[in-house]
């Protein structure tokens, strides 16, 4: 099937005895807004550090963007975006260094670049802010040009750790429209996130729990299933169990 | 009597380009569970640090417990316990050694107050001889505020004490404030996520370095000016695109599975024509109510007052 563009399949990572990440089995389809979510310590980060070809699972089967985990790591990174809350950008570079650098380092051509920029900065409003020094920003701005960043290339996937974390409430809802508006276009994201009415956002979730998916449906489906009024219950019901806590 | 005073503090960095904390006033009673609510870059941690005498306001005076901020420092230190934001422990003692030295630090013992920390030391006892470094996120966050109260503090300060903690530890330490807070001790406690302003019994909504409202949280509520209603559709930002095509409607934004919306001159709509109105519109699973506003709500409300400029 075209449509899927991320596929796991029994998915695992030990780190000696222990397994970071169990048997993880799902599907992302192309467009979807994917919500990622689990306890601290869950697996979260070493899954998705699998999935953006940055480490090797153990055993199990996956491709992101139609590229194996195993063979293909850089055919992945050329094709996903990627965002976290805490590094995304050069603080002392400016809005369009910064720009240009990515843009560079995905093998975009300048005379590209340039177009590419010049529209993006008059699109964020942040063409008064072209010069500045990315660190002299307000935190809301840097998440929003982090995130335009970040799909700068078109990629297929992005992916997006917390990436709202620590934001005011008028922001963070204007992140979430940049993120609606690029899985319109096609763009599939994968979010993970602690705030729970986000997840509320996303067409799908899944739960992790010490290593294992718990849980995986949309979040209209998983509150009828637990018979809750919010993911907010939906989550602490099920991570309420988790034994591993970690960073 | 207050347990902490602000009167007309402001802050500012980099010789007066940057404006952190704006003229803020404030009062916290003795024994009071108190929340600083605000995202990232508010000046809920300058206000930390004036009140914790590691910083030195610009303008206006600052007391804890009657003290000066500025003059008493000495004696503020002996007597606040202090969570910063950032985990500050010793990463090479373990988790004894560092309850140890900030018990001896203080001129204490932990078994002096052990009645204080019991509840939560246990929790973290069958790690003490672990490395404070090699703790994860939850556990050092518990020995973390071990070390905060070892020496019985009368006000103590957290610092965004569950920021990038997953839902379930959020609870569970909010659960440990209420209790401190039974042994009377005054909390001032931070926070971005705005869902904890409701396990406060006291809260000032910060931004941009000025304190917007300060009430209990039912009040900041009830004193919300407008009616609030909640709508929701199958696709939830299509919905939002048309809402925001609406001239009747004054403010519209996505709140979890639902949109919120509010009506120009608070006009109060009939809701069964408003849902068939969507359907019309091409909407699917329409459905539309009434609701009371939360404190994200009234936080909102209040950002776009100040950016308006209006009251």
């Amino acid at each position: 099937m075209n449509d899927k563009v991320i596929v796991c399949e029994e998915l695992t990572k030990q780190f000696g005895d222990f397994v970071a990440v169990n048997h993880i089995s799902f599907d992302v389809r192309k467009g979807e807004i994917f919500g990622f979510l689990g306890a601290n310590g869950a697996g979260k980060t070493t899954a998705m550090r699998i999935l953006c070809g940055l480490s090797y699972p153990t055993s199990g089967k996956a491709t992101v963007a139609g590229f194996d985990v195993y063979k293909q790591q850089e055919s992945i990174k050329k094709n996903i975006g990627y965002m976290s809350q805490k590094f995304s950008l050069y603080e002392n570079l400016t809005v369009v260094e910064n720009i240009e650098f990515f843009g560079g380092v995905y093998g975009l051509s300048s005379a590209e670049i340039r177009r590419r920029s010049d529209r993006l900065v008059n699109k964020l409003g942040l063409a008064p802010e072209a010069k500045k020094l990315v660190g002299s920003l307000p935190l809301g701005w840097k998440q929003k040009l982090a995130f335009s960043v970040a799909i700068f290339h078109d990629p297929q996937i992005v992916f997006l750790d917390e990436p709202t974390g620590g934001v005011d409430p008028i922001t963070r809802r204007q992140f979430w429209d940049m993120i609606y508006e690029a899985a319109a276009a096609g763009i599939t994201v994968f979010v993970t996130t602690h705030y729970m009415d986000e997840a509320e956002y996303c067409n799908r979730i899944t739960v992790m729990v010490d290593g294992k998916v718990e849980a995986l449906d949309t979040p209209g489906n998983l509150k009828a299933r637990f018979r809750a009024a919010s993911m907010d219950e939906v989550f602490y019901q099920l991570a309420r169990g988790a034994k591993r806590s970690a960073d | 009597m207050n347990a902490v005073v602000l009167d007309h503090i402001t802050k500012t960095y980099e010789a007066g380009k940057v404006l952190a904390v704006d003229d803020v006033s404030l009062e916290v009673a003795a024994g009071e569970l108190f929340g600083l609510i605000g995202p990232d870059g508010a000046g809920k941690t300058s206000i930390f640090r004036i009140l914790t005498t590691l910083l030195l306001p610009d303008k206006g005076a600052a007391s804890v417990n009657g003290r000066d901020c500025v003059k008493d420092y000495k004696a503020i230190r002996r007597s606040v316990g202090y969570m910063p934001g950032r985990f500050s422990l010793y990463q090479d003692l373990t988790v004894a050694e560092n309850l140890h030295f900030f018990a001896t630090l203080f001129g204490t013992t932990i078994e002096a107050n052990y009645d204080l920390i019991r509840d939560i030391y246990e929790q973290i006892k069958p790690f003490s001889d672990r490395r404070a470094g090699k703790l994860s996120g939850g556990m050092k966050q518990k020995l973390a505020l071990c070390c905060a109260l070892v020496h019985k503090p009368e006000v103590l300060f957290l610092d965004e004490p569950t920021t990038g903690v997953d839902a379930v530890s959020r609870k569970e330490f909010w659960e440990m404030l209420r209790t401190l807070k039974q042994q009377g001790i005054t909390i001032v406690v931070s926070t971005p996520y705005m869902d904890e302003a409701v396990l406060c019994e006291r809260i000032a909504l910060i931004q941009g370095g000025k304190i917007m409202s300060v009430d209990t949280p039912a009040n900041v509520i009830a004193t919300f000016p407008v009616k609030l209603y909640a709508v929701k559709a199958a696709n939830i930002y299509r919905l939002l695109t048309s809402l925001r095509e609406d001239t009747a409607i004054d403010s519209c934004y996505a709140f979890g599975e639902y949109v919120h919306v509010t009506f120009r001159d608070d006009a109060e709509p009939d809701l069964q024509q408003w849902q068939q109105k969507l359907t019309a519109q091409g909407h699917e699973q329409v459905e539309a109510k009434k609701i009371s506003p939360s404190i994200e709500d009234s936080f909102i409300r209040l950002m776009n007052e100040k950016q308006n400029g209006q009251p």
